[in-house]
């Protein structure tokens, strides 16, 4: 019985690796038949190659970096000051950071292009709300990735001995909470970055350039250039996710280790 | 308790200044932004689905509208219908493999590999993956002609990638690594004691599912599957580059076909269906908290 146990397990696994991998095997084979008669990395080249991929794959990048950028000044002084001075405030602010999974990004773009299109508040051209956007959907991970990191530091201790030692509230925040959470800022942002890159909804319905809504594009007019942008997007996710394992390797060995 | 001691101390170092005041302003950014960028744009699909879209006075006409609308009706029925779907099947095949991997007896290197796989696949959605299954599931995709090849057509079978069960089977990718990973905690926390435990009491495999680790798992599995409604429920981009917006008419794809233009013929109809989803994922994440914090009462 203990053996027939086994066996399920493993038709179980093999079931899922064959659901995560084939769809990725057909992808990547179908990519590199670009050129006729034999396979090749054509359909890449001709990606890397066109203006529009120029123009909006580092598009993309860039407002990733921003929003991460702007989520660790946001977040990372709420977070620590939530700990430190108003515990109060503690619910309003967790509750506030879990409201994206509530609203799909198809109902927020909506409120945000219909509350930002007309005056006196006319930005919905700004890239600034695209990042504002992005900084909103980042939050459940960024936020809660952060404030993570703060449970696993003596905060107050950190703060008072920081203090007696003549430091002001930036010296604290950038030389001493900073670096003490940096894994936690670190695995929130490489999410971040994943999510960033692959996000359709806001960079369509905001009318700015980026990277999945080129894949889209691609899908309408092109064969196995989409192929070739669907793997590079995939690899994307996949290097996030292997940085955020090993930056947060030893974290997570710790985790296991206190069961 | 220390932040108690610690507070009442601090008056003696520092006297007299106005403490409580001072110390909110320190998450007065915070709030400005929520507010600003979360709170008030949401705050106006609230308001607008009760204003007249022409007078701009007070109405629940745009409710009353949206529940006799047979075309957004049709709309949440469908987006309801996929989402019970996915997180059923997600939801099963993804504790199947949780547990397999965690108590099924395999190599533990199973365990930390099909965690890594499960947080990449659940990240891998919208766009680049409605792709990926066109490559291997379209008329022409690679497993449409390997099973060709040996004699079965799916698509002479009524199956299409570009209705209902495709998309399912496209939503499942996202779905099921999604279960793997929120239920994986939940089944590190069946101890094995309790198997010898019932073990030593003369339980079959059978009697130790049925009376200890199923109610001990049941609301884990159904939160993680509430969850995974939610996570299906207000998807927009998969099923739009599947299926050109046009073929499935999911309640996300209503939205984003009234934001290009006004297709229901009404605007405040447009604010009510979003509403409606709001309304549909807060019941969600309610129910999911509730029975989190259920299961957490055995879980510990």
């Amino acid at each position: 019985m203990k053996r027939s146990g086994v066996i399920w397990s493993w038709f179980w696994m093999i079931l899922g690796i064959l659901y995560f991998f084939l769809p990725l095997l057909a992808t990547f084979l179908f990519s590199l038949r670009a050129e006729l008669g034999h396979l090749g990395f054509k359909a890449y080249t001709n990606v890397f190659s066109d203006p529009q991929f120029q123009i909006k794959f580092p598009a993309s990048i860039l407002w990733a970096v921003l929003t991460i950028i702007v989520a660790i000044v946001l977040f990372v002084p709420t977070a620590y000051w939530v700990r430190l001075k108003v515990p109060q405030a503690r619910s309003a602010v967790e509750l506030i950071t879990l409201l994206p999974f509530v609203i799909p990004a198809i109902v927020y773009v909506f409120g945000l292009v219909r509350t930002f299109s007309q005056p006196p508040l006319l930005i919905v051209n700004s890239p600034g709300l695209l990042i504002a956007g992005y900084t909103v959907l980042s939050m459940p991970y960024m936020y809660r990735a952060i404030d993570t990191g703060l449970r696993a530091i003596d905060v107050r201790t950190l703060t008072e001995a920081a203090q007696s030692l003549g430091a002001g509230w930036g010296t604290i925040l950038f030389r001493v909470i900073f670096p003490n959470i940096r894994v936690s800022i670190l695995s929130g942002a490489f999410l971040s970055f994943a999510i960033v890159m692959g996000e359709y909804t806001l960079a369509q319905y905001l009318a700015k350039p980026a990277f999945a809504p080129y894949i889209a594009l691609l899908i309408q007019n092109k064969a196995y250039e989409p192929a070739a942008a669907t793997i590079i997007s995939f690899a994307l996710i996949w290097a996030c996710m292997g940085i955020i394992q090993l930056i947060g390797g030893g974290e997570q060995g710790q985790v296991t280790g206190g069961h | 308790m220390s932040q108690t001691t610690l507070q009442q101390d601090a008056p003696k170092a520092r006297p007299a200044l106005p403490k409580f005041p001072l110390a909110w302003l320190g998450v007065m950014p915070f709030f400005l932004f929520a507010f600003l960028f979360l709170l008030y744009p949401s705050s106006t699909i609230v308001v607008r689905t009760f204003l007249d879209s022409k007078t701009g006075e007070f109405t629940f006409r745009n409710v009353l509208n949206l529940i006799q609308d047979p075309y957004v009706l049709g709309a949440y029925w469908l987006s309801i219908k996929i989402s019970v779907v996915t997180a059923l099947g997600g939801g099963i095949f993804g504790f199947l493999l949780a547990y397999s991997s965690i108590r099924g007896g395999l190599p533990r290197i199973m365990r930390s590999s099909l965690m890594t796989f499960s947080g990449v696949a659940s990240n891998f959605a919208g766009i680049p993956l409605a792709f990926a299954f066109i490559a291997l599931l379209s008329p022409t995709g690679m497993l449409t002609n390997w099973l060709k090849f040996t004699g079965i057509n799916i698509y002479d079978y009524g199956f299409t990638l570009y209705k209902f069960w495709g998309l399912s089977v496209v939503y499942m990718y996202f779905q099921f690594p999604l279960m793997v990973l929120i239920i994986a905690p939940a089944i590190d926390g069946l101890r094995r004691e309790w198997v010898e435990a019932s073990e030593n009491l003369g339980a079959s495999t059978l009697q130790y599912w049925r009376y200890v680790a199923f109610p001990i798992l049941l609301p884990s599995i159904m939160g993680s599957m509430i969850l995974l409604f939610g996570n299906s429920f207000g998807a927009f981009a998969t099923a739009v580059a599947l299926t050109g917006g046009s073929s499935m008419n999911l309640a996300t794809i209503v939205i984003g076909a009234q934001l290009r233009g006004d297709v229901l013929g009404d605007p405040g109809l447009g604010y009510a269906v979003a509403f409606g989803m709001v309304i549909v994922m807060t019941v969600v994440m309610t129910v999911y908290t509730i029975l989190q914090r259920r299961a957490e009462r055995w879980l510990k």
